[in-house]
């Protein structure tokens, strides 16, 4: 491939780099204990929630900033983000879409989001927070119906007090690591989901976040439950206007599946990964975790992963239930000068329960990927089993990919399987294309397609679509 | 020695056998034919005793004993032996521990002392001969890289040194050529005993030609549709299995 | 604090040293430099990451002497040594054995000779080499060898040089009143073409506990070809770390045949530098653990130049409450393009409290690169188990059998007959009583010779 033309297609612009003109209510930069009394009073929170926040704040400032993955990254100076950004009116915050200011509906139209009359015909329900804040949640009445509760966290602190109290950091705990201790002390919003005992959600959820304004984090936090026999589909995706600066985004997911229950979590993250001189771009320390604690539960990720600047996110699966199911799927791509270091966590302690990971990774111009992958089988996880997948494709040669996989077994009839590969684009099968007709950039595009495929297929239908999209304009010109 | 009376087998809930009944006397070469998927490997994995078959009818007796009550090395303990169509290639399991062991393994079951090492290798020299096999064979791992061919002596080099009292050889011909069956067939052929039963389970007549049967068993679709004599696989040689498949249908 | 035991007793040794006169100025200069690089960082912990799976609180929290004499029963050590025409050199807890080495008949341009003896003889071409591709900040323990080292085994090839039998560096490990600690060096400078087969093991006495902390450092020059065997059949309350670092130049060939039985903890830390086109590294491991040893196995294949190949293959078996670390780095360079890295791990437990931890990475910056890795753990092949059921061959033996058969995957590698066989017998020997293979192995193998 002519290296001239990669470079050409490294250079592709990034098309969700606009700014909403929006007036908005943002505190000065700086954290301490005010900031986060600032925040919870600003939410309406309950005492007990801000003595949560103020607990994991003071953890944090005994914690250090991780180091062993393969990122490099200046220091953040965490004085120097703002905490809270709200767009002006939320005083009166809308209360339908119609109220919605006309700018931000556009600015989704924009970013192609299935809100509104799209989100009908998709049969999506969205919570869409721009920048701190929940902006409006669709559906909200057909899903009441269903007894699915899904609204923004905010709201279900404090209309739900109880199921938050039950649930929120039991999968995560407050200190489990930097960035989530942070997001503890701070977050501002994100998506709350509850799926009653034996209630198939009778749509797909989604939420799509968005940093608009500068300088600001982005700390949301998502909770989702499923009870014994509940099943939902769920997915987010992310953008983030182009600026100069880096901006952190540190999120914390949760998810917990009770006896039979079944979470489908989806991801199509496309934060701003900077210029391709490595200037600007979202820093993504994200902590999504899944707490397998029925017996036959299940908790499948799937993401699509083409944006920010750094990236710092391993989607795990605590298996506690018996024969409860793990699963991954993962669609990376780096280009520029991005850093990705990501993967996955499977801790089996249930017995007979399984993993399945399916790592997809794309490396290209001057960008660094890594696969971080840990297998746990635990004394008691009888039966046990793993299959992992982990293949990296490397398109140009200043770009690097790495696999990191830690496997540790305590039980003899357990059985893991992993296998890896890096590789670039066969020659053999570019020609094959190319003397079919098909132009270079296409044959790219479809072989990498190909390569991802055993991931796309295990998105939901319509984001499949979008996610191939992405990927065709990810790697754009980037062949050669 | 051998008794199958209607027997009903599922394979992953779908019915392959459907009341098969077939009995093999000592001294007696039986074949098994018919069309692909009728059921004929299906019979020797179920004798031999591969999981995932499942016995919903009938009994297989062997010698008295009811088979299907026995540990899979039981069975062959017993004189019951498998020549697999596939055999599984076993990397790092070298053929001379295999053959010890299990030479070691059916004189133990039977309350014989282990064969003196010196016998032991002359036996397995002789019938290396016989199947015209290399010494070096035995240092190697069980058929790995081994070809088709290969892999078939193998199996009947292990019938002649266990000495087996049933025979069961599923498709031994396949993927052989010429000169390949003849040493296979004459193996076979030096198995006939009068203490001893053979059954033949092949899509083809051709290797009839080697091995002459006393007995030839038509199976179409889980059932034996016909018997007869050799002259019966000639028949289905100029005639294809279609005239008993609809005899049988009538 | 335990590092202080250590740093005390290197102070003694030093008083002691200094009564013979005074050492070359590089070797005064360098001991320095490692005591106060082992002092500066201390033993490592689970907090490091290289250390994370491996403990080594008995050795710091050890008290070791230094052995000071090599003596050793002759009828013993026959007992110990391997039975093949070999030249050998024997060191006796870190002390030259002369009466149990066999340098006679010595191939022209082959030099095998004690560490101590090379440095009488010309410390200044020991010097250059000695220390260069393991120096003091590799780890605490190159760290603590450097400040130690006294002795060692130098093999030097001439070019072209091919020598007709194994070259044996044996050491034996006593049981005594106190335990003892060695800090062995081994430098090898295999000339251009030259051909050779080393093979270092590691055997003792049963009762011993000593400490053995070994820095090796193979350079293979253009077109060199050796193979490295390390038999390690320590007793079981033996404590073994080993560095292990080679340079390939162009169309060298280095092969390592890591056979791991013995020792209650060993560490390994195999580092090939493939810094010419066309050189071929190729590790080879096997370990087998019982009772509560400890066997953990690091190993880097660094692709520095462009047509370089690495091939690694690693069988673990752990039974009872042993573990098992493996750790493999493929590593290939910026601009290293057209590079073959291949890795596999396979393990077994038979054991439910026995552990495994296996982390295979790959790490690349090129992009004209095959590179892959595969890890299993896990069970013995079903299909293979009905199949010899259907021999008559009861489940267990089957078991035994696959077992076997799994450690002969690596075992057919290797070269050297009477090696592979000693291990293949060892193997069969440990596996747990219900398996009860070591008579058919033996009868297998007595028949063969026969044949």
């Amino acid at each position: 491939m002519a290296t001239e033309e990669m470079e050409q297609l490294v250079r592709r612009d990034y098309k969700e780099g606009f700014v909403t003109d929006i007036e908005s209510d943002t505190i000065p930069p700086g954290l301490d204990e005010n900031t986060i009394a600032f925040i919870s009073n600003k939410k309406g929170e309950p005492e007990w929630m801000l003595e949560w926040r103020l607990d994991a704040y003071r953890q944090w400032l005994k914690m250090t900033s991780p180091s062993w993955a393969h990122l490099d990254y200046p220091p953040i100076d965490y004085q120097a983000i703002s905490y809270f950004s709200a767009p002006k009116r939320d005083e009166d915050r809308p209360q339908s879409l119609d109220e919605v200011d006309p700018k931000l509906l556009e600015t989704y139209e924009k970013l192609g989001i299935p809100l509104h009359e799209r989100a009908a015909l998709a049969g999506v329900a969205v919570d869409a927070v721009f920048d701190s804040v929940s902006v409006t949640t669709t559906f909200k009445e057909k899903l009441g119906e269903a007894g699915v509760i899904f609204c923004s966290i905010s709201e279900a602190i404090r209309d739900y007090p109880e199921l938050i109290k039950q649930y929120l950091g039991t999968v995560v705990p407050v200190a489990d690591n930097y960035f989530a201790a942070l997001n503890s002390a701070v977050f501002t919003d994100g998506s709350f989901v509850f799926v009653p005992e034996g209630v198939t959600c009778p749509m797909e959820l989604s939420t799509y976040f968005r940093i608009n304004a500068a300088n600001t984090g982005q700390f949301e936090r998502t909770l989702i439950i499923c009870e014994s026999r509940a099943q939902v589909s769920y997915l987010e995706g992310c953008t983030a206007p182009q600026r100069d600066e880096n901006q952190l985004h540190a999120a914390v997911v949760e998810l917990v599946a009770l006896d039979d229950a079944y979470i489908k979590y989806s991801t199509v993250q496309n934060w701003y990964p900077g210029d391709e001189d490595g200037k600007g771009g979202i820093y993504n320390f994200v902590t999504k975790r899944g707490d397998c604690r029925g017996a036959r539960s299940r908790i499948s990720w799937t993401q699509v992963e083409t944006g920010s600047a750094i990236t710092w996110k391993y989607p795990s699966c605590v298996l506690r239930g018996k024969d409860s199911i793990g699963e991954f799927y993962s669609v990376a791509v780096t280009n520029g000068r991005q850093q990705a270091d990501t993967g996955t966590k499977m801790i089996h302690i249930g017995e007979g329960t399984r993993s399945y990971i399916v790592s997809k990774g794309i490396s290209a111009g001057r960008s660094n990927q890594s696969y971080r992958g840990l297998v746990k089988i635990g004394p008691r996880a009888k039966g046990a089993r793993n299959f992992t997948q982990c293949d990296s494709l490397l398109i140009g040669d200043q770009c690097g990919a790495h696999t990191f996989p830690y496997q540790e077994t305590g039980n003899s009839t357990a059985t893991i399987e992993h296998e890896a590969t890096t590789s670039k684009i066969g020659e053999d099968q570019l020609f094959y294309c190319q003397s079919r007709g098909i132009s270079e950039e296409d044959a790219v595009s479809m072989i990498v397609n190909g390569f991802c495929k055993d991931v796309f297929q295990e998105l939901p239908m319509e984001f499949a679509v979008e996610a191939e999209a992405l990927l065709s304009v990810t790697l754009e010109g980037a062949v050669g | 020695m051998l008794e199958v009376k209607d027997l009903h087998v599922t394979v992953e809930g779908q019915t392959i056998l459907k009341g098969l009944s077939l009995t093999i006397k000592a001294g007696e070469v039986h074949a098994i034919m018919g069309p692909n998927g009728a059921g004929k490997s299906t019979l020797s994995a179920v004798i031999a005793g591969k999981d995932g078959y499942e016995v919903t009818q009938g009994s297989i007796t062997f010698q008295g004993q009811d088979v299907l009550e026995m540990e899979i090395e039981e069975r062959a303990q017993a004189g019951l032996l498998l020549g697999f169509q596939y055999p599984v290639e076993i990397p790092g399991v070298k053929n001379i521990y295999l053959l010890k062991a299990a030479l070691n393994a059916q004189r133990a079951a039977r309350g014989q002392e282990e064969v003196p090492a010196p016998e032991f290798m002359k036996l397995v020299k002789d019938k290396l001969g016989e199947m015209k096999m290399d010494a070096s064979f035995l240092q190697r791992a069980v058929n790995e890289g081994f070809s088709g061919g290969e892999k078939k002596r193998n199996e009947i080099l292990q019938m002649l040194v266990l000495q087996p009292r049933l025979a069961m050889l599923d498709e031994i011909d396949s993927g052989l050529d010429i000169d390949a069956m003849k040493i296979v067939a004459d193996g076979v052929n030096s198995l006939r005993a009068e203490d001893r039963g053979i059954l033949l389970v092949t899509h083809y007549q051709r290797l009839l030609d080697y091995i002459v049967p006393d007995q030839v068993h038509v199976l179409v679709d889980g059932r034996i549709a016909k018997s007869g004599d050799a002259d019966l696989a000639k028949q289905l040689e100029s005639r294809g299995y279609d005239w008993v498949v609809e005899e049988s249908a009538a | 604090m335990s590092e202080q035991t250590f740093l005390d007793s290197l102070a003694r040794r030093s008083a002691k040293r200094e009564r013979h006169g005074p050492e070359p100025t590089w070797v005064a200069a360098r001991r320095q430099a490692g005591a106060a690089r082992f002092e500066a960082l201390g033993f490592p912990t689970r907090r490091d990451e290289a250390w994370k799976y491996t403990d080594v609180r008995a050795i710091a929290n050890g008290e070791f002497a230094l052995a000071e004499d090599a003596d050793f029963s002759q009828t013993v050590a026959a007992t110990l040594t391997l039975p093949i025409d070999a030249y050998r050199l024997t060191f006796v807890d870190g002390i030259y054995a002369p009466a149990l080495s066999q340098l006679e008949g010595l191939p022209q341009g082959v030099q095998l000779v004690p560490l101590s003896r090379a440095l009488t003889d010309n410390h200044e071409a020991v010097g250059g080499p000695l220390g260069r591709l393991t120096g003091v900040e590799f780890s605490p323990f190159s760290a603590l060898n450097t400040a130690f080292m006294e002795e060692g085994a130098v093999l030097r090839l001439a070019p072209g040089c091919v020598v007709d039998k194994p070259l044996v560096v044996q050491f034996l490990s006593r049981s005594g009143a106190q335990p003892v600690m060695s800090h062995p060096r081994l430098l090898v400078e295999a000339g251009a073409r030259s051909h050779a087969t080393l093979i270092e093991h590691h055997i003792g006495e049963e009762a011993a506990t000593n400490f053995t902390n070994l820095v090796a450092e193979l350079i293979l020059e253009r077109g060199a070809i050796l193979d490295h065997y390390k038999l390690q059949e320590a007793p079981l309350g033996d404590l073994h770390v080993a560095s292990i670092h080679i340079e390939q130049a162009r169309d060298s060939r280095y092969t390592s045949y890591n056979l791991n039985l013995g020792g209650g903890l060993v560490r390994n830390d195999l580092i090939s530098d493939l810094n010419g086109q066309g050189a071929v590294a190729n590790f080879y491991g096997l370990f087998y653990g019982q009772g509560r040893q400890h066997i953990d196995n690091h190993t880097v294949a660094n692709h520095n130049a462009p047509l370089t190949f690495s091939n690694e293959n690693y069988k673990g078996i752990l039974d009872d409450r042993a573990r098992g670390v493996f750790n493999g780095r493929v590593v290939v360079k910026r601009d290293s393009q057209k590079i073959e890295g291949f890795q596999s791990n396979a393990n077994l437990l038979l054991s439910d409290r026995a552990e495994i931890d296996a982390k295979p990475e790959l790490e690349i910056y090129a992009d004209d690169v095959k590179c892959s890795h595969g890890t299993t753990t896990g069970q013995l092949d079903e299909e293979a188990i009905f199949a010899l059921r259907t021999r008559g061959i009861d489940l267990q033996t089957a078991r035994g059998l696959l077992t076997l058969a799994f450690a002969g995957e690596v075992l057919e590698q290797v070269n050297l007959d009477a090696i592979a066989e000693r291990v293949e017998l060892a193997v069969a020997g440990k596996l747990p009583e219900r398996f009860n293979l070591a008579g058919l192995v033996e009868a297998a193998a007595a028949l063969l010779d026969e044949q």
